[in-house]
């Protein structure tokens, strides 16, 4: 019997493959526009700032007699008389091409004081028209001493490569000591991993925030009659539909010196002169949790109004206590949207540019701020990428425990 | 169901501190908010209350600053471009997303989702790295497309809930009765899910509008949008222009609001 069955069971299955078959393409078919327009417009401008992160193209633009002549080397004392000669012409005609500039900043952040040396390097041998008679070496190590220096010489080595892990090491307070070894930068130095830490510690503190404001405030609307809970909920909803702009600027006119709190408690004789609200944690922090609460609220509220009431006179009824009942049967089950309101505000909260930029302080400046500060002030490209690829990681990592435990479906709106 | 019959004393206080409470925090939501608009009414440039004396003279301003005029121009002409092309994508996207067994459904969907959740300014200079390699820096065609990444996820959640309540049963009549697929979409489908559609074009059209940080990047003094606009001067200086510029703002969030409610309403017939 079971002989007999298979095959037709087998041409069954495959028969009803090939029925969904077309179902199941026109489905891709109809997904495909989308995914293949953001794979344009954002897959691929994000994975520019993953390479950029990495990106090495100035030392081998510039250098590009040098890097080849000195991969012989053996990092013992200087490199031979070649390389000497080799970088002679590279250097003039980086002098020409005004191409040292770039090159000795590149250097600078591997070796502080770089840029400088280079640009008179660049300047003294272009002066010197043929071969000097003690030869290149002589010639170049007289024009400073830090051509002297064996470190000098193996950092543009290992630059020879197109690629270079500096950024990345650097945006983790790490570099690479003269040997090749990495270490941790000198203490005064290392600010990045404080940022990192700085960044994650405001998150979870917007996130305890918005828990500690919202879940009763989501509680209050489960429990209300319809009107008042639409009410409530209108007030949640109403924030979120107005831009990040609107309420962060609403924040700078309430927390300035001259601003509507101040001038309200000194009205009110709380304080005889104002109290410095603006560009402070404090300040940050509010307009953050303020921000924010809606899209703590909003999970935690669709899932308080699917706990029947019932359950809680239930309780009551078989003896339990208002407090017990309360922490045994209702706290418990909403817990789902209790996690999917936090993950989403820490998420979120992470990637926060704007209000730290426009209420906060220099000591309140997140992860974005140092992000943008590094391309529009500094022109830093490779660190400011560097740290772009640490948040956008920390981020996806969190979104994927997201996507995993409840699933993409469940982010809402805002 | 405000409490029990047999509530304790307790448990009053403890329900009537909670409602209070509750109440306090939904007017710390809107608070913020209803502060900027008599500000933007003010005579003079103080930001205190009660506002001495009222005009319309920082609107006045508004309307006759070219500046500001052109950056509202620009915000139009982005947001509703915006709008078109994510509604169009993530409309379809919705349709395949939603048919029944589709193969990744899940990966696909986080994916699709992943620009809400990716920080902006990761987003900002990316597009700065790869549209300026294209020669699309500093113009709208740049902004556009990066506008419609972020705006696509807004459509593709808000159709899909939509297509969630449609009964695919009707699709299977019209099929049945001869209707080719495109004429099952066009004359059964699109009309019943189109308030969906429209939610999430004006989903996309607000968050184009509203979009700071991206336009900051992409954007040079031409191309300025209303946002960037308001983001300079806040930097420079706070003044009530920019409070008229953000009460105009919010009166149209309200809007957009109030036409979102009435189309869901609508979708549920």
């Amino acid at each position: 019997m079971s002989s007999l069955a298979e095959p037709a069971h087998r041409s069954l299955r495959a028969q009803t493959f090939r029925a969904a078959l077309p179902d199941r393409l026109i489905a891709l078919g109809l997904v495909l526009p989308a995914l293949l327009f953001l794979v344009v417009t954002f897959i691929a401008p994000i994975g520019a700032l993953l390479m950029k992160s990495v990106d090495n193209a100035e030392p081998a633009a510039v250098l590009v007699e040098t890097l080849p002549a000195i991969g012989a080397w053996d990092g013992v004392g200087l490199p031979p008389e070649p390389v000497f000669a080799a970088l002679a012409a590279d250097l003039k005609a980086a002098q020409k091409n005004r191409t040292a500039a770039g090159l000795g900043k590149r250097l600078n952040y591997e070796l502080p004081g770089m840029r400088s040396k280079i640009l008179s390097a660049a300047r003294a041998v272009s002066k010197i028209e043929t071969p000097p008679a003690g030869g290149w070496t002589e010639a170049i190590t007289g024009i400073d001493p830090v051509w002297k220096d064996t470190q000098t010489w193996s950092v543009l080595q290992r630059n020879a490569s197109p690629v270079t892990a500096h950024y990345l090491l650097n945006s983790l307070d790490l570099t690479r000591g003269p040997d090749g070894a990495i270490a941790a930068v000198p203490e005064s130095e290392a600010i990045f991993l404080t940022i990192l830490g700085r960044t994650l510690f405001i998150a979870a503190v917007v996130t305890l925030g918005t828990l500690v404001l919202g879940y009763p405030l989501a509680y209050a609307a489960a429990i209300a009659p319809p009107a008042v809970a639409a009410t409530l909920m209108l007030f949640v909803l109403l924030p979120l539909w107005t831009s990040l702009l609107v309420r962060t600027t609403a924040w700078v006119v309430l927390l300035q010196s001259n601003g509507v709190i101040n001038d309200f408690m000194m009205r009110l004789g709380f304080t005889s002169e104002p109290v410095q609200l603006i560009f402070t944690r404090f300040g940050t922090l509010a307009a953050m949790i303020h921000i924010q609460l809606p899209f703590t609220v909003l999970p935690i509220y669709s899932v308080m109004r699917q706990i029947p009431q019932t359950q809680l006179r239930a309780a009551r009824s078989l003896g339990a206590g208002p407090l017990s009942a309360f922490w045994r049967i209702y706290a418990p089950q909403t817990i789902p949207g209790v996690s999917a309101g936090c993950l989403i505000t820490f998420i979120l909260s992470l990637g926060y540019y704007l209000t730290p930029a426009l209420v906060g302080g220099a000591t309140d400046q997140m992860m974005s701020n140092f992000i943008s500060d590094f391309i529009n002030r500094d022109l830093n490209w490779g660190l400011a990428s560097a740290l772009g690829t640490v948040l956008l990681l920390t981020t996806l990592a969190l979104y994927a425990v997201y996507v995993r435990v409840l699933g993409a479906d469940r982010i809402r709106l805002g | 169901m405000w409490l029990p019959q047999y509530a304790t004393p307790g448990e009053r206080i403890g329900r009537t501190f909670v409602v209070l409470f509750a109440v306090l925090v939904a007017l710390f939501l809107v608070a913020p908010l209803l502060v900027v608009v008599p500000l933007s009414f003010a005579d003079q440039p103080f930001f205190t209350f009660p506002v001495p004396s009222y005009s319309v003279r920082w609107y006045a301003d508004f309307f006759s600053s070219e500046r500001w005029i052109v950056s509202v121009f620009n915000s139009l002409v982005v947001a509703v471009l915006t709008a078109v092309i994510a509604t169009v994508l993530g409309t379809l996207a919705a349709l395949g997303l939603s048919r029944p067994d589709f193969p990744g459904r899940g990966f696909v969907m986080a994916v699709l989702i992943s620009p809400m959740i990716v920080p902006i300014v990761i987003v900002a200079v990316g597009a700065y790295l790869f549209f300026g390699n294209l020669g699309l820096a500093n113009t709208r065609t740049g902004l556009v497309l990066s506008h419609t990444a972020l705006a696509l996820p807004f459509v593709i959640v808000t159709v899909t809930a939509t297509l969630s309540g449609y009964d695919r049963n009707l699709s299977r009549a019209a099929a049945s009765l001869g209707a080719p697929p495109l004429d099952v979409f066009r004359r059964v489908t699109l009309p019943l899910i189109a308030p969906g559609v429209a939610s999430g074009a004006v989903f996309a059209f607000a968050t184009s509008f509203d979009e700071v940080v991206v336009a900051l990047f992409l954007t040079g003094a031409e191309q300025r949008t209303l946002p960037v606009q308001m983001f300079s001067g806040i930097r420079d200086q706070i003044n009530p222009t920019i409070m008229a510029a953000a009460t105009m703002l919010i009166a149209l969030s309200v809007a957009l609001f109030v036409t979102v409610g009435w189309l869901a309403r609508r979708a549920k017939g």
